[in-house]
């Protein structure tokens, strides 16, 4: 079986600063890497190397191409209602059945009650859920999500958990860059 | 394909809800308006320049909406998005050229009309500027889209990008005002700069937004 998804070598220079270099790890299907360290060590673009939009200076990023981004940037349109903001997202996955998906997933992170609320007028806690519905929707089998505990309470968290949990159980797989502490059972540990 | 779809009844939507395509009609007619005040109310004078005048007006007003084509999902990290789902940046740029001409070609071609009566054209020169409006605003949304990838981050982004656009779009305001003597050479030498821009602005405003997210 292949993996979801592993660097081999990898090495990263941001604005002529290395951040990190020779870096190797695999994650499996059902699998879990938590990437943590100080902040400004390169967290973010370490997730950003494993979701295509960095080109590493040296080493391979491989595994499965289909992968769902959770980063700081909430990339929804202010002025659409929720669900609306989410299908245009729907709409370009490679999953069908986008309306189907939407709903599940906004059930499933709590946000079913402001659905038709325009995404300008939800806290910054909702927009993260509804970032975090996105990834959820998107049926990837790859989660990358980038400080996916920024600005959630504590029973969101534990939401979080229980959702990775579930996709893990399906046979996903998740990287998680974090300074805060979240359980996630059998994870590989990255420490830059 | 359906993708492509998506991507440009998105940016449809948002060149009118931001109301910036308002903005730069209006801004277009108020150039048209001010001229007058400028060189005179001569009828003569104005049946003369009035072609020209409306070729000006139509670049300045393209320029408004140029600072917010690419910048606002640079930003809000839509580019990002896009990008994990495999989607290209020339075809995101590529969407953006024919969204921001669907917003902004046809409605300038009505406001001409408009700035033709105000500026006392005949019904000729009219037919001239509406074909020249019609074979060269698609270049000119091209360069709009390429000009705003390439500013999008800088600091006052909007007065770099008029520094960037302005000098590029001579080639388009020489062969279109050209035009309007009845020149069927000038037109054609319209439509080959236009679709220059057409096919060169995608890869440029895609390798712009690429280079963005590093």
């Amino acid at each position: 079986m292949s993996d979801a998804l592993a660097f081999r070598d990898v090495t990263c220079v941001r604005g002529g600063r290395m951040l990190f270099e020779g870096l190797s790890f695999v994650v499996a299907a059902g699998g879990a890497a938590l990437v943590s360290g100080p902040n400004g060590v390169g967290k973010s673009s370490l997730i950003r190397v494993a979701a295509g939009l960095l080109r590493p200076a040296a080493g391979e990023v491989s595994g499965s191409p289909v992968r769902a981004l959770m980063a700081e940037a909430a990339a929804l349109d202010p002025g659409l209602r929720l669900a609306d903001a989410l299908r245009f997202w729907a709409a370009l996955d490679a999953e069908p059945d986008g309306r189907g998906r939407i709903k599940q997933a906004l059930g499933a992170v709590g946000l079913t009650h402001v659905a038709e609320v325009p995404v300008r007028l939800l806290s910054t806690g909702q927009r993260r859920h509804a970032a975090l519905a996105r990834v959820v929707a998107s049926k990837a089998p790859v989660w990358l999500l980038d400080e996916p505990a920024n600005g959630l309470d504590v029973a969101s968290v534990a939401v979080l958990e229980r959702l990775i949990a579930a996709h893990r159980a399906g046979g996903g797989a998740v990287l998680v860059a974090t300074h805060t502490p979240i359980a996630l059972p059998g994870a590989v540990e990255i420490v830059l | 394909m359906s993708a492509v779809l998506t991507l440009i009844a998105r940016d449809v939507r948002i060149g009118w809800a931001s109301g910036g395509i308002v903005n730069a009609l209006a801004f277009f007619l108020l150039v048209t308006i001010l001229f007058p005040f400028a060189v005179g109310p001569e009828t003569a004078l104005l049946a003369r320049i009035g072609g020209g005048v409306i070729w000006a007006a139509a670049l300045l007003a393209a320029l408004m909406p140029v600072e917010r084509l690419v910048g606002p999902d640079m930003e809000s990290g839509v580019l990002d998005q896009l990008a994990v789902r495999g989607v290209s940046m020339p075809t995101v740029a590529a969407a953006k050229i024919v969204a921001h001409w669907l917003g902004f070609g046809p409605p300038l071609m009505l406001a001409a009309v408009i700035a033709a009566g105000l500026l006392g054209l005949d019904a000729r020169t009219l037919g001239s500027v509406e074909l020249g409006l019609l074979i060269g605003t698609p270049g000119l949304a091209a360069l709009a889209v390429a000009t705003s990838a390439l500013v999008t981050g800088l600091r006052g982004a909007g007065s770099v990008a008029g520094l960037v656009m302005l000098p590029l779009v001579v080639p388009l305001l020489i062969f279109g005002a050209g035009s309007l003597d009845g020149g069927m050479g000038a037109v054609k030498l319209l439509g080959a700069v236009s679709l220059l821009l057409l096919a060169g602005a995608p890869f440029v405003a895609g390798a712009a937004m690429r280079a963005g997210m590093e």
